[in-house]
């Protein structure tokens, strides 16, 4: 410590100035980055803030004298049985697609495919990611065609001297969520299998010398190791599942009635339908609200660090 | 080392520099586009066979000949390829910009008072003063593009009406009168019945009834029943729009009724936003549907140059007059609207598009046009010239304008229409009853429009 102090001065100079300098050169190579992000990101959530608490309208009188109105758009949706409603089929839309389907499956796949034939996983693994590279709006036409009434399920089941049944119109939401399960599991199955190549076999091999059986390896030792991977694309599914609009909108519009209609459905229902722009702000901060607490809740309830 | 530095700060600024500098070179090439000449944009909505007359019309008879008269203007279509009810709100999004917005825009009139409120659109009072042509407009249509200011925001071009479409053969088959002539709502669901129970496979009755085909399913079908009670959805005298009554619990109850006895088609056809060409191009035409609630410009599919050609159209077809719903006077019902030519108040060029209005609007270029869209005329002179009444099924139409009905002319309407239709899509997948989609009604329309703006009846 004190042979430290004494040289101290001479190298505190020179690391000063080296990291004013570093300083300097972040600043400048970040700079290009932080104005664009101020213009096209921040500049639009605070205008989004702003338009929130406003009755701004497409159309009509409010369009051309637009009026801060305090919180009057939050007290018209919680009193709007339609945004109830919206809120509790985003959950459901969440938890089957997202959290339970994409998460369970992807995991369940990665697994599977641990260890195995090489040309094996990558046959599998090309097969599943065509689901998700495939844009939502061409996912959303492949499942209309196949659960249409006159679509290919349709045809299969008559074939075999099944009644047709109108699948979108008498599960809607069963329909829309196998869709985005079968968009988006290649997701969750790529995350968990770089986590589960970071296990080390002699962990695992440790496990079985003490007699543990190939379920206690997996739960008790494999689970806990990939935990922050698991929070992390719970996170991210979670995130993208929220937003999720071209695929309901191309299937369902949202609709029948509102058996599908989740709160960006709903958001845009209201802001381009309705014409109510102030609204539908209001609504997409509630989404925003949303998408921060479930993050939250993941990431206490599995303890981990991002 | 420093050297290095320098270099790369240089290359990066110079990248960004030249992304800003192109964003804001594109902004201002499309300002001035063409070469001296003017450009008149005009926009409306088109993709299938939406609107296919109009654009013929534009392209082979009205664009030529303005064009040679106005050598130094050049017209340019930029039609929107979008569904009904989006092309409403693209163009309230396009009128509000300098740069988006086109010289002429085709506004159905419900949307011109909103527009008009929102200061988008031109009032043309001072260009019609000095029109001689106006005066041969009819006046009740000409209320449609007047707003609540009292000014003038377009120049209609076409008007309608709308009743029910009926297939006589299957009508025979099944043992009903033809000429079909309801007297009541009760005698719609009779007829509907008795197709049910003789021709199993036709679909007896079609009504647009999802938010999908949007204020379809508002004009055609609920207020054109709500128009035949007691109850009417706004009050004329009071200025008050009408948020309780019985003539709404009804009208819901008729539409469920249709779909609970299955007289209706499945659902996952009519909530479809593309459930009316479905309707008219294949299913009447191929004898699969009996009656039809809609509008008089169906027939505009059956045409030669229609979506679906059908020459029979006129032999097999009625349009009877839709009944009120016990019978009370007078009698019968229908709804109006159509669409104008309005001109923006961003347009570059309001003198050339105000040019291109009058040429289009007069009296030889409006009857070529509805000739080819089959919609009804809003100039009285139009109506009278024995070549328009010679157009099959054109005299019974215009007798539908006697008794005929417009919407509120009020800037709330179409907000109060949109939540109509999610009722009536509520009511049709029972997600809700027809008395509770009456009482929402009530506190939905009553929260658009204010407290002080409703009464009940």
């Amino acid at each position: 410590m004190s042979t430290n102090t004494a040289v101290s001065p001479v190298v505190t100079i020179k690391q000063k100035t080296r990291r004013d300098h570093t300083l300097l050169k972040s600043v400048l190579f970040l700079l290009p980055a932080w104005i664009l992000l101020l213009i096209f990101f921040v500049g639009p959530i605070l205008l989004t803030f702003y338009f929130a608490f406003t009755n701004l309208t497409l159309t009509g009188t409010e369009a051309k004298s637009t009026e801060f109105i305090g919180f009057q758009n939050f007290v018209t949706m919680f009193q709007d049985p339609d945004f109830r409603i919206s809120v509790v089929k985003t959950i459901v839309f969440l938890l089957f697609s997202a959290v339970i389907g994409q998460q369970v499956l992807g995991f369940i796949l990665a697994v599977l495919m641990k260890e195995k034939n090489k040309t094996f996983r990558r046959i599998i693994g090309i097969i599943v990611l065509a689901g998700w590279v495939t844009p939502e709006i061409v996912v959303a036409f492949c499942w209309v065609a196949f659960l249409s009434d006159n679509g290919t399920l349709n045809m299969v089941l008559q074939h075999i001297g099944m009644k047709p049944v109108t699948w979108m119109y008498t599960f809607p939401m069963v329909s829309v969520v196998i869709a985005n399960i079968w968009h988006g599991t290649a997701f969750s199955m790529l995350v968990f299998q770089a986590a589960l190549d970071d296990v080390p076999k002699s962990v695992e091999e440790a496990a079985v010398m003490d007699g543990a059986n190939k379920f206690q390896v997996l739960f008790r030792i494999v689970l806990p190791m990939v935990k922050g991977s698991i929070v992390t694309n719970m996170i991210l599914v979670t995130l993208q599942t929220l937003g999720v609009f071209t695929l309901i909108f191309a299937m369902t519009g949202g609709g029948p009635g509102t058996s599908t209609q989740t709160l960006p459905i709903f958001m845009y229902n209201q802001a381009f339908v309705n014409y109510q722009l102030g609204y539908g702000t209001a609504i997409s901060l509630i989404l925003l609200v949303i998408g921060i607490g479930a993050s939250l809740i993941y990431m206490r309830s599995m303890k981990a660090e991002i | 080392m420093k050297k290095r530095m320098f270099t790369k700060i240089a290359a990066v600024s110079v990248i960004g520099g030249s992304m800003l500098l192109s964003a804001a070179c594109s902004n201002e090439s499309s300002s001035s586009e063409s070469s001296g000449k003017q450009v008149v944009k005009i926009t409306y909505r088109s993709g299938g066979g939406t609107n296919k007359g109009l654009t013929d019309w534009l392209n082979k008879e009205i664009i030529p000949a303005y064009e040679k008269d106005h050598p130094k203007v050049d017209v340019k279509l930029a039609p929107l390829n979008v569904s009904e009810g989006d092309y409403f709100a693209k163009v309230a999004l396009m009128l509000k910009s300098k740069n988006t917005a086109p010289d002429i825009v085709t506004e159905d009139t419900f949307m011109v008072n909103s527009d008009a409120s929102a200061g988008y659109l031109e009032p043309l009072d001072d260009k019609i003063k000095d029109w001689s042509d106006w005066s041969n407009y009819n006046d009740s249509v000409k209320k449609g593009v007047i707003a609540q200011d009292g000014k003038t925001y377009g120049v209609p071009y076409n008007t309608d009406s709308r009743g029910l479409w009926y297939n006589k053969d299957l009508f025979e088959k099944a043992g009903l009168p033809v000429p079909w002539e309801p007297k009541s709502w009760d005698d719609i669901l009779k007829a509907a019945q008795a197709i049910k129970d003789k021709l199993p496979g036709v679909t007896p009755i079609w009504m647009n009834s999802g938010k999908a085909t949007g204020e379809a399913t508002s004009m055609q079908t609920f207020e054109m029943l709500l128009s035949g009670t007691d109850t009417p959805l706004y009050d004329n005298d009071s200025k008050k729009w009408v948020v309780k009554g019985q003539g709404l619990t009804d009208s819901f109850k008729f539409i469920d009724t249709i779909y609970k006895k299955k007289l209706g088609p499945s659902l996952s056809q009519v909530l479809n936003g593309s459930g009316g060409a479905v309707a008219y191009q294949q299913m009447f035409p191929k004898g699969k549907l009996a009656i039809g609630l809609d509008g008089f410009w169906q027939t505009g599919n059956w045409g030669e140059s229609g979506s679906a050609p059908w020459p029979d159209a006129f032999k097999t077809l009625g349009f009877a007059a839709m009944p009120t719903q016990n019978g009370q006077a007078p009698g019968t019902t229908s709804m109006s609207g159509g669409w104008a030519l309005s001109i923006p108040k961003n347009s570059h060029n309001k003198d050339a598009a105000w040019d291109f209005i009058k040429l289009a609007s007069s009296k030889e270029n409006n009857l070529s046009l509805l000739k080819k869209e089959r919609n009804l005329t809003p100039r009285d002179d139009v109506a009278k010239d024995p070549s328009y009444q010679e157009i099959p099924m054109f005299k019974e139409a215009t007798e539908f304008l006697s008794f005929t009905h417009f919407r509120p002319a009020v800037d709330k309407y179409p907000t109060v229409s949109t939540q109509i239709q999610s009722l009536v899509e509520g009511v049709v997948t029972d997600k809700i009853t027809p008395e509770d989609a009456a009482k929402e009604y009530q506190s939905n329309v009553t929260k658009i429009v204010g407290a002080d703006n409703v009464i009940e009846k």
